[in-house]
């Protein structure tokens, strides 16, 4: 019915259709390249060497890349950059696997047991979503310089036990896909509750709980304000301290430019891998967790 | 795993119930250590007079809401400060949220429309909402770089015989480029927002109105618009309340100084010099309480007109 109906309006507007089909890919074309161009000059401006980049600007890529690749990688002048990328990498993946599963934990918790206050916690949770992290900060930075946790990744990743956003995902998530009977069903077999939600329906809440896990790693990574507060030892620099360092000392001295874009690229370069394999599925978590905002 | 799974069955749900205690536990604990207790503490400093003057430890001594005063409070320069860091942040998050709720409603409607059915929309999908995940720093790093006085886009100018434009001087060049940055990376998960907002609109709908002779154009300003109303505005208060948080880019682009002259300097960098730089406790913890209450009473009008919905949909 509703097909006849569309094929009867099609009929009637070839031209219409035509335009505005035009008009609509003009348009997404234009969005694609002002999506991209930044990565592109970085890319192409990373393989150029620092004389390159002075001469001038060229479209064109060149062949200084695996040179500025060893240059950058090997500074130890003012940070160590692979030091800074695993940093970066056991912050964010201890923060992710403690996110994702505490969260989901608590989420559980709420939906399946129906403890006096349990709405309260939900709606309490829920309240206490839109906090930014900021406004606590400072609270947060004293409480760590009482208990010597400076320069640790411990006040990094502690915290992410407790993360609202995640638990409204996997509260969503659990309410509609988990079926209550399974937990009766593990009890009657004898299972204890614990080991029914680590065995028995951690499993069936995989795909929310990858989808948390790639969310979760990739703020971490990103994330500049808290730890730019607690880290000023430079073995414990994070990427994003790095970058920050880089830019203050543009001001003081020139540097080698090559040099400075492929620091930008390998900061970007993991998340952009595991994104442009996974993206389908990441945009597909986009609307379910969307109070992130 | 014993003593519960003896449990008599008659009272299965009062015998479990304790359960959920256990497994809500290391959240809330987590919750209440981390961000709870330092949130109120953090309150409680804006009451006090806290900071270094050079060498020199002043306070912390108790002075009411001296904190605020100062900060509602013209300076020597005629600077009110708080009217100044609001000011900019708003401005710059404007400037950029305009074209990323225009350019998002639009992407939304071309991707969703029956009548163009739109072919590679997983690549442009893909495309448009690679920017989001990018870290903001090394975006503005990236940013600062080509429009440096001796970036890629001055290297054009002066190739075309013009003299080299100081993007970061100008005000409104930087809070421009400031402001694009932040349009380029949440144009595309607002885009995604939005479609979801448009799928759930009766299709039926659509087509009564296509029937009835009404034109594209008509169809998205009486019903898509309408309809699409309550996300769109969760969707620019949520952006609103990110934008009030905004750090990473004016920081990185202006080393942290806001520079030209305090015109790009945001509420949370201002936090950040209070806090790291000047160990100016009370007033960070003013600026803190501020960003609270703003950011409590959006969040309360977002809690309000989600909440309905969701009970509608349980019925």
């Amino acid at each position: 019915m509703g097909k006849e109906r569309m094929d009867f309006i099609d009929k009637g507007s070839k031209t219409s259709l035509f335009i505005s089909r035009l008009l609509s890919y003009i348009f997404l074309a234009f969005v694609t390249v002002l999506s991209l161009f930044s990565f592109y000059l970085l890319i192409i401006n990373a393989t150029r060497s620092n004389a390159q980049l002075q001469a001038g600007f060229e479209i064109l890529p060149k062949e200084h890349f695996f040179d500025n690749l060893v240059t950058a990688w090997n500074d130890t002048s003012i940070f160590f950059l692979p030091q800074g990328m695993l940093n970066s990498f056991i912050v964010a993946a201890c923060t992710c696997i403690l996110t994702s599963y505490f969260s989901a934990m608590t989420a559980y918790g709420v939906c399946v047991y129906d403890f006096r206050g349990r709405n309260f916690v939900h709606k309490a949770i829920i309240l206490v979503m839109m906090i930014p992290t900021q406004v606590s900060a400072l609270g947060f930075v004293q409480l760590v310089n009482q208990v010597g946790l400076t320069n640790t990744y411990w006040p990094l990743i502690i915290p992410a036990i407790a993360a609202p956003a995640t638990y409204f995902y996997m509260k969503q998530y659990i309410d509609s896909t988990l079926p209550l009977e399974i937990v009766e069903a593990a009890r009657v077999d004898g299972s204890n509750e614990f080991r029914t939600y680590n065995f028995i329906c951690m499993p069936i809440l995989k795909p929310a709980l990858a989808v948390q896990m790639i969310f979760a790693f990739v703020a971490s990574w990103n994330n500049f304000f808290t730890p730019a507060l607690l880290l000023d030892k430079k073995e414990m620099y994070t990427l994003p301290i790095m970058l920050s360092i880089v830019r203050s000392r543009i001001n003081s001295q020139a540097g080698d430019m090559g040099e400075v874009y492929m620091i930008i690229l390998l900061a970007i370069v993991p998340v952009v891998i595991v994104y442009l394999f996974l993206s389908k599925f990441i945009i597909g978590g986009v609307t379910l967790g969307s109070v992130k905002g | 795993m014993s003593s519960t799974t003896n449990a008599p069955v008659k009272h299965k749900s009062i015998s479990y119930a304790g359960w959920g205690y256990f497994f809500i536990a290391p959240f809330v604990i987590v919750y209440v250590l981390c961000s709870l207790i330092p949130l109120l503490s953090t309150f409680y400093n804006s009451l006090f007079e806290n900071y270094m003057d050079g060498l020199k430890q002043v306070g912390p001594n108790f002075i009411g809401l001296d904190n605020f005063v100062t900060l509602f409070t013209p300076r020597a320069d005629g600077r009110l400060e708080i009217l100044n860091y609001t000011g900019n942040t708003m401005i710059m998050w404007i400037m950029g949220a305009v074209p990323q709720i225009v350019f998002a409603l639009l992407l939304a409607v071309i991707f969703t429309s029956e009548r163009m059915k739109i072919k590679g929309q997983g690549f442009f999908k893909t495309v448009i909402y690679m920017p989001n995940l990018i870290m903001a720093s090394a975006f503005a790093m990236l940013f600062f770089q080509i429009f440096s006085s001796v970036g890629p886009i001055n290297q054009i100018i002066m190739s075309g015989g013009g003299s080299a434009y100081l993007f970061f001087d100008n005000e409104w060049s930087a809070r421009s480029i400031i402001a694009f940055i932040n349009f380029l990376m949440w144009f595309g998960n607002t885009t995604i927002l939005l479609m979801a907002g448009i799928m759930g609109i009766d299709q039926s709908l659509f087509e009564a109105a296509s029937i009835d002779g009404a034109n594209s154009t008509q169809v998205f300003f009486k019903i898509t618009i309408p309809l699409l109303m309550p996300i769109i505005i969760y969707v620019v208060i949520t952006a609103l309340i990110g934008g009030l948080q905004m750090f990473d880019v004016p920081q990185i682009i202006t080393a942290g100084r806001g520079a030209p002259n305090n015109t790009t300097k945001t509420l949370v960098m201002a936090l950040n010099s209070y806090i790291g730089t000047s160990k100016n406790y009370g007033m960070a913890g003013a600026v803190s309480f501020i960003l609270f209450v703003v950011t409590g009473i959006l969040s309360f009008i977002v809690f309000r007109s989600t909440e309905p919905k969701k009970e509608g949909k349980k019925k």
